[in-house]
């Protein structure tokens, strides 16, 4: 099973046959694991990574620090999962430290951002402060080296 | 100009000039002439040396440790290497006495071979084996005794085939385990043999481990020579970083065994080498620390390129032993009637797919042809398209 998942994280696009050929497991059976894997949201999604700065202008994205006040029974959940429902919040995560959440907003313009950030975040009664830094530019995003991958260049076609 | 007093053909020495070039020369050649080539004819991984092996390596030359290391290589890398091979091996290599830091497994060997043979001597080699091997011999004066293998062995040298071949004259044997070209690896039992047919012809032996790292299945099916009872004294290990940590082009390794023998390799090493590259000792130590992880990947990804390769290469009749180590395949050819070189050579003309013809090797090698696995997944799967395309006409045609 991990050994399957450790493919499709690199590559969600491969088929079960393909998968067969590189680990020597029946198709049926990976086809088998991989609807279970979906089903218990082990797999929680299979999409495209983009570039969209090639086309033009991206997206503008920012990382928000968001302190907040835990409720009885629930902690920081309720209020986090309220705020990470949001569309425009990318990824969020509970961190150490300063602070309590940290969000990955994405809006067209930083006016769209300054608006969630304004009108809608900051307005939650549990949600005692924010911080918003703008992303200046992407280096690396899950993984992937954005504009700057490494190249195995001069390898030459033989040697002993 | 005085005349010389040796009626001299060539400038260059006669021990040189009967070394003929490495078998695959000419392939460049042909290689270079055509677009579109997959190859499978490379020998070492085709990733990059994991960044935070490149990152230690720009550190040390920020930080200016950019002068020679004792003759030895650095402390500290000897000391990395001492530990990593106690846990690997058990065997105890003291860093100050027995261990030396070369330019790569082949530095080592060249070492190795000078220091423990005297002109005339014999070492005996299992072929198919790496090309450098005879010639190496070949330079310090001694022969090689070439011993066959085969693919109904499983490419491992029998007992008998050693027995038949050791004189008074054959001071060492030499043994690639994982081998290069085969990928086989021999097993405790068959070392352990190897081990009692050293003693009873008092042998020295040459261990190049330099695939150690690369073992699919049992990872335990490795068993470094010199940990076997009795060996340590008798054998010299070469190893290095560029096939397990992705690091060829750094030419960095190591030689390990009895003090007598470092300490003769070390003269050797310290007038024609003075130490190895000091940037490429910083990297190495990294890989060492830090690079299990990465090592493990690699492994993981060349573990699925082997399945596909060798499955893909027995189902288009290429028959296939099953190689524990390394990254290369050695599918027979027979069936096709074409000699190695020619199937590689109209392999590389018709489907520009290149591939190493086996007789490179030694002639036991004559028949199959070395399929490298260190490629990326689409290219094996094109390669093997092509091959059995290739395959298909040729049967057909014969």
């Amino acid at each position: 099973m991990e050994e399957i998942l450790r493919i499709l994280e690199k590559n969600g696009r491969i088929d079960a046959s393909q998968i067969s050929e590189l680990t020597g497991l029946k198709e049926e059976e990976i086809r088998e694991l991989i609807t279970k894997a979906e089903k218990d949201n082990i797999i929680l999604s299979y999409k495209a990574q983009i570039d969209w700065g090639k086309l033009g202008d991206g997206p503008v994205l920012a990382i928000i620090e968001v302190k907040i006040a835990p409720q009885r029974d629930v902690g920081f959940d309720a209020i986090a999962m309220r705020i990470a429902r949001f569309p425009e919040v990318k990824s969020m995560h509970l961190v150490s430290g300063d602070y309590d959440l940290s969000a990955q907003v994405e809006g067209k313009n930083m006016y769209d951002i300054s608006n969630f950030v304004t009108n809608t975040l900051s307005t939650i009664d549990a949600v005692q402060g924010t911080s918003t830094r703008f992303v200046l530019k992407r280096y690396k995003e899950d993984g992937t080296l954005i504009g700057g991958d490494d190249m195995a260049e001069g390898r030459l076609p033989v040697s002993l | 100009m005085p005349e010389s007093p040796i009626n001299r053909h060539s400038r260059v020495s006669s021990r040189v000039n009967n070394i003929p070039f490495s078998g695959i020369r000419r392939f460049f050649d042909l290689i270079a002439s055509s677009d579109d080539i997959i190859s499978l004819g490379v020998g070492e991984p085709d990733f990059i040396t994991p960044w935070n092996i490149r990152e230690a390596a720009i550190y040390s030359i920020e930080r200016g440790h950019t002068h020679y290391t004792s003759n030895n290589g650095s402390l500290d890398l000897r000391r990395e290497i001492s530990k990593h091979l106690k846990n690997r091996t058990g065997n105890l290599y003291d860093p100050t006495t027995e261990i030396l830091v070369t330019v790569g497994v082949s530095e080592g060997l060249d070492l190795a071979v000078r220091a423990l043979t005297e002109i005339g001597d014999e070492v005996m080699v299992p072929e198919p084996s790496f090309v450098a091997y005879g010639p190496i011999v070949h330079m310090a004066g001694g022969s090689v005794i070439g011993i066959s293998t085969s693919m109904e062995n499983k490419f491992i040298p029998t007992i008998t085939d050693l027995e038949n071949n050791v004189t008074d004259k054959t001071r060492a044997i030499l043994i690639n385990n994982p081998n290069n070209p085969t990928g086989a690896v021999i097993n405790r039992e068959g070392l352990s043999k190897i081990a009692e047919f050293v003693i009873d012809n008092d042998l020295i032996v040459i261990a190049d481990e330099i695939y150690d790292r690369l073992i699919y299945g049992n990872k335990d099916s490795f068993v470094h020579f010199a940990s076997l009872p009795g060996m340590f004294e008798r054998t010299v290990t070469l190893n290095g970083f560029s096939k397990s940590y992705a690091m060829t082009g750094w030419r960095i390794g190591y030689a390990t065994g009895p003090e007598e023998i470092i300490a003769g390799m070390t003269k050797l090493h310290q007038y024609t080498m003075m130490s190895a590259p000091t940037v490429a000792q910083y990297a190495a130590k990294e890989a060492l620390v830090n690079g299990e992880n990465s090592l493990n990947e690699m492994l993981d990804a060349y573990s699925m390129r082997r399945r596909l390769l060798v499955n893909g290469l027995n189902n288009i009749g290429l028959d296939c032993v099953d190689p524990d180590g390394a990254f290369y395949a050695f599918p027979s050819i027979k069936s096709t009637g074409l000699s190695s070189e020619s199937f590689a050579e109209k392999l590389l003309m018709e489907e520009q797919v290149a591939v190493v013809p086996g007789n490179v090797f030694g002639p036991s090698g004559e028949g199959f042809i070395r399929c490298c696995y260190a490629a990326s997944v689409e290219d094996i799967k094109e390669a093997i398209l092509r091959i059995g395309r290739f395959v298909e006409r040729e049967t057909n045609s014969s």
